[in-house]
């Protein structure tokens, strides 16, 4: 027994003790190099020095560009060595060196003679060195060589041709397209390899050539492709062809999917994982047509290599999400799945199941979950949370047991993003399910009590003063609420006495005992605090500072109605001074990023006149830009910019676009030009703008743009007068007047002489939804609840026949203008009813808020229930009338 | 759009998650810091799994990674989400089989870093550009392998005499597996 001991305690020794890098320095390696210059080559030295130079670039070591030259020079010396090991690494170490390309001619030769050595592993391997390290010009003196190794007789060499050319291809392109007579050869060859690479290759040089593509996987699909590899890049191909076809209108039987279906019975597992595969994601994919695909991929869940359970249970996972019904059959499989030893392969089976499950089989399931989750790690448990509240919103009858299982998680120990996870399907299931109301709402009481995350606790406080005061009981979240104020940082006691106080006004028996918990408030250590029940106690007190009820219900729950970024930028921009921070003077346009105008490169010198403006863009710089010009300085509060409108074909001579500015009286529009010809100059450019078909419009006074040379885009102004806060529409025509000069590019001089010319544009039309500002609120519900419901205007309409329900959704935003809220302008691909819920501020400043029901018949018929409610009962009358009309 | 089947990086750990040899096809990490970050991230994710009998497979952050471990070795190969995973295996297999046909059977973090410039070697016949080259375990062995570090060699090419030893060494080898 002594011996085996021993010996083992040597080797454990050795492991501490040995390695043949010990200690290694990248100046002794260097010192070492030297040996390269050596008159007579030590093979084995040379190639045991290259070894540690590869393993100090390998551990992240990296070399001046002194150090690699040198290194580079006397590596080029050893090729005068006939072995064939150390010529195998000095191929290695100049690849990882990448010399410069004026080093790479020292090589050249040495490398084009291995090129056409008889020794195949020389041919290979020069060819993938000289590939990797060769610029254009060179390539074309090797090119006839490289098209010979395509078809070189030994697969290696061939291969290494064929790699290269694929990396070729990025920087080369029109020299490797020469190839394709010999690469097409190679797709025929008989070595599995060489007809993989020859495919890439050749599928690479046609990919822009929709037709030779798709002849080529025609005429293969229906040969023998011999290797796998390949085989799984034809089936590849194949999708994309698939697509291609689908997306110009060819309909009828899908092409090659008997090709795919037969991939499905291939010997090698990679074809069939990859054909069902592609299968499973083909546009619009029948359940006829995924049958055989889930069944092999149900094949693939028992067998004993982890790698196909996880690729079959990953796959299934996806279907899932489109095709629920599709994968109940493996659900079997995927139970057993859960006890998988491989943990990721355990997670994607719940989370399947999760999403296939029926509603029977909810308990059960959440049973084995909960053994599962004690031993996976964070982010696995994340995305079951995610699934176990997507499936209590289709099943709000199993509410009970999915809110336990999600309070017992929210108790054991995780990190943030877990708990966040768990306490937002909480708040999911609250907010959808009324009854899992008072539970919920406990559940999160308990958890902030031992809450390490500040975030969360005061994400949790807001969200109590919201639903607990309407609860049977508010007074039991009290003593949770209160409990805070004296046990946390300030952050978490300033929330939780903004929290008391909402119950204080919504709760009127509790108000009393509010009033003195907040009095105790008041000799808080931190200011907010302090400052906060102040505020609260005279908004509870109603001792005058805030004289109604409604106001102060308005302060208390009344969502922040301007963006936060707008805010904090006007914020930043107010000077302290006499004069109250006004809110209504922050803007309250959500910034979209305006389309991609194409911007001034670094200003070319115009030698006449002053320099342009600054292209502005944003509601900011609109606003900036317009105050700044004095005609139009009196015009008063800007309300709203639109996004800028081509008024011109991309790639035209002069591009323009324009912005339409509303304010409340009149109406601005800015067209940016560009001028998109080196050889012209233009002067005096404006916009003659007919406003005959838009009768309630009268042009006011317009400002032309003095010069618009080459490259830097100007603005020209024309301004309209229209009724007081009236919503006026109508159709303007246009055309852009200017003097064209010509210019002699190679000094820039500009004639003296020009000629007058113009240039149609596009017509312009200013509609209802230019009127409607988009602002978003937190709370659409809180928000809708706060409107008179009294005041709401419901009315149906048939929007005839669409191809999806998401069309019909995106033109009803795109009429009305408005911001949609809390996710709702986006929908499952194939649902066939919808909400959505939208707000905005009308001309007037009118808050409005819709509610759009859309439902979709079996003949993609759309019919639309709309419930507007504004505060004023006209506006809500408008909206209608812009349906109507739109 | 290129469609190949790509491998984003090879990476060869000791039990303690030091790089014995990697190798990256991809720019998604830039610097060795980033490089040693996902190295890290990859060996503490795996390494309480079993992965000594098949190759196991796990996902972070939108890869897909193949791993087989033997003694204190710690083989990784790494590709994007939407990889065709079998194809990794084979790589990783490839990779695997190659490096214990020349390290004799003797598969450990002693041997190879004794035999460091076969590894690389290997890792060579592999991927080329992160373009999958050769999974034949006994092709990739044998094109790292022809390191005849051989006094002789100085003098003359191989001669017959000594490729016939090589030829020999090689048919003892494969009988002996």
């Amino acid at each position: 027994m002594a011996q085996p001991y021993v010996k083992k305690d040597d080797d454990h020794d050795d492991e501490l003790e040995y390695s043949p890098f010990m200690g290694i320095e990248k100046g002794a390696v260097l010192q070492e190099a030297r040996v390269f210059n050596d008159a007579q080559v030590d093979p084995r030295r040379c190639s045991q020095v290259i070894t540690k130079l590869l393993y100090l670039l390998n551990q992240g070591e990296s070399f001046t560009k002194n150090e690699a030259t040198e290194v580079f020079f006397s590596v080029t010396k050893l090729f005068q060595s006939k072995d064939t090991g150390l010529r195998r690494m000095v191929y290695l170490i100049i690849k990882e060196l990448s010399p410069s390309s004026d080093e790479v001619i020292i090589v050249t030769s040495s490398l084009m003679k291995d090129m056409n050595s008889k020794i195949d592993m020389y041919r290979a391997n020069a060819i993938r060195v000289l590939c990797r390290i060769i610029d254009g010009t060179l390539l074309t003196q090797i090119e006839r060589y490289l098209k010979q190794a395509i078809v070189d007789k030994n697969p290696v060499v061939s291969s290494a041709a064929l790699v290269s050319g694929l990396h070729l291809l990025k920087t080369n392109p029109e020299i490797v397209k020469r190839w394709s007579n010999e690469v097409q050869e190679g797709v025929q060859s008989r070595s599995a390899l060489v007809q993989f690479h020859a495919l890439a290759l050749l599928h690479q040089i046609r990919q822009n050539d929709r037709l030779a593509v798709s002849k080529l996987v025609g005429s293969l699909t229906r040969g023998s492709v011999r290797s796998p590899l390949a085989q799984c890049l034809l089936i590849r191909y194949t999708s994309q062809v698939i697509r291609d076809m689908s997306n110009h209108g060819q309909s009828g039987e899908r092409p090659f999917y008997e090709f795919l279906e037969s991939c499905l019975r291939h010997k090698a597992e990679m074809v069939i994982l990859e054909a069902a595969r592609a299968i499973t994601e083909l546009d619009g994919v029948t359940s006829r047509e995924l049958t055989p695909a889930i069944t092999v991929l149900q094949l693939f869940l028992s067998s004993p290599r982890p790698v196909l359970r996880f690729a079959a249970v990953r796959t299934l996972n996806k279907v899932a999400m489109t095709h629920p019904m599709a994968v109940t059959n493996c659900n079997i499989d995927m139970e057993s799945l859960i006890s998988d030893q491989n943990r990721s392969i355990a997670t994607l089976a719940i989370t399947t199941l999760l999403k296939t499950g029926n509603e029977s089989s909810v308990e059960r399931l959440m049973k084995q979950i909960t053994n599962f989750m004690s031993d996976i790690a964070d982010e696995f448990k994340i995305v079951v949370v995610e699934a176990i509240r997507s499936l209590c919103v289709k099943f709000p009858l199993k509410y009970r047991s999915l809110m336990t299982f999600l309070s017992n998680i929210l108790r054991e120990e995780g990190g943030f993003e877990y708990k966040r996870a768990i306490v937002d399907s909480i708040v999911t299931i609250i907010r959808d399910i009324p009854d899992a109301k008072e539970s919920g709402l406990l559940h999160l009481c308990e958890f902030i009590e031992d809450c390490e995350f500040t975030y969360l606790s005061t994400q949790i406080l807001h969200f109590l003063g919201i639903e607990g005061p309407n609860t049977s009981d508010p007074s039991k979240y009290i003593r949770y609420i209160y409990n805070r104020v004296h046990l946390e940082n300030a952050t978490v006691r300033a929330a939780a006495v903004s929290t008391l106080a909402k119950f204080g006004f919504m709760v009127e028996s509790l108000k009393p005992r509010i009033t003195i918990l907040l009095k105790r408030c008041i000799y808080d250590s931190d200011d907010e605090v302090r400052d906060r029940a102040t505020l609260f106690l005279s908004v509870l007190g109603g001792d005058g500072t805030i004289d109604t009820e409604k106001d102060s219900k308005e302060f208390l729950f009344g969502s922040l109605e301007v963006p936060l970024v707008n805010m904090e930028t006007s914020l930043k921009n107010y000077d302290p001074s006499e004069e109250a921070f006004d809110i209504n003077s922050v803007p309250r346009e959500v910034k979209s990023q305006p389309l991609a105008e194409k911007k001034a490169q670094g200003k070319k010198p115009t030698g006449l006149g002053a320099p342009p403006a600054a292209p502005a863009s944003g509601f900011d710089g609109y606003e900036r830009l317009l105050s700044s010009i004095p005609e139009f300085a009196a015009f008063g509060k800007l309300f709203k910019s639109s996004s800028p409108v081509e008024l011109t074909e991309a790639e035209t001579e002069y591009a323009v676009n324009v912005v339409k500015h509303i304010f409340d009286n009149h109406v601005v529009f800015q067209y940016n030009c560009t001028n998109t010809i080196p050889e012209q100059l233009l002067e005096r450019v404006n916009v003659i703008v007919d406003a005959s078909e838009a009768e309630e419009f009268s042009e006011l006074t317009s400002k032309a743009l003095n010069s618009l040379p080459y490259d830097s885009p100007g603005q020209a102004f024309v301004a309209f007068e229209k009724p007081a806060g009236v919503p006026a529409v109508g159709k303007f025509s246009n055309t852009l007047t200017f003097v064209v000069k010509e210019v002699d590019p190679s000094t820039g001089e500009a004639e003296d002489d020009g000629v007058e010319d113009e240039y149609q544009l596009e017509d312009l039309e200013v509609v209802a939804a230019d009127y409607m500002v988009k602002v978003s609120v937190s709370n659409f519900r809180n928000a809708w609840e706060s409107m008179n419901e009294e005041d709401e205007h419901v009315d149906e309409y048939g929007l005839g026949q669409r191809e999806t329900l998401g069309e019909a959704i995106k033109a009803v935003i795109d009429l009305l203008g408005m911001q949609p809220c809390e996710g709702t302008e986006t929908i499952p691909s194939n649902a066939r009813s919808h909400t959505c819920l939208l707000s905005g501020v009308y001309i007037g400043n009118v808050k409005v808020l819709v509610r759009a029901q859309f439902g979709m018949d079996s003949s993609r018929e759309i019919a639309m229930k709309l419930a507007v409610r504004a505060e004023d009962v006209s506006v809500a009358e408008a909206i209608h009338e812009i349906v109507a009309n739109g | 759009m290129e469609l190949s089947p790509k491998v984003k990086n090879i990476l060869l750990l000791d039990s303690e998650g030091k790089r014995i040899a990697a190798k990256y096809y991809s720019d998604d990490w830039p610097t060795n810091t980033a490089k040693e970050a996902y190295e890290k991230a990859v060996f503490s994710k795996t390494k309480k799994t079993n992965a000594r009998t098949e190759v196991e497979v796990t996902a972070l952050e939108n890869n897909i990674i193949v791993y087989k471990f033997v003694q204190d070795l710690h083989f990784f190969v790494t590709g994007g989400e939407e990889e065709n995973e079998l194809i990794l295996a084979s790589v990783l297999q490839g990779l695997f089989d190659a490096v214990n046909l020349l390290l004799r059977g003797n598969v450990d973090k002693r041997e190879a870093l004794d035999n460091l410039d076969l590894i690389f070697l290997c890792f060579d016949e592999i991927i080329d550009g992160g373009i999958v080259l050769e999974t034949d375990a006994n092709v990739i062995a044998e094109k790292a392998g022809i390191n005849s570090i051989d006094p002789n060699a100085l003098l003359s090419e191989q001669t017959i005499s000594q490729a016939l030893a090589t030829a020999r060494e090689h048919l003892t080898r494969s009988l002996l597996k």
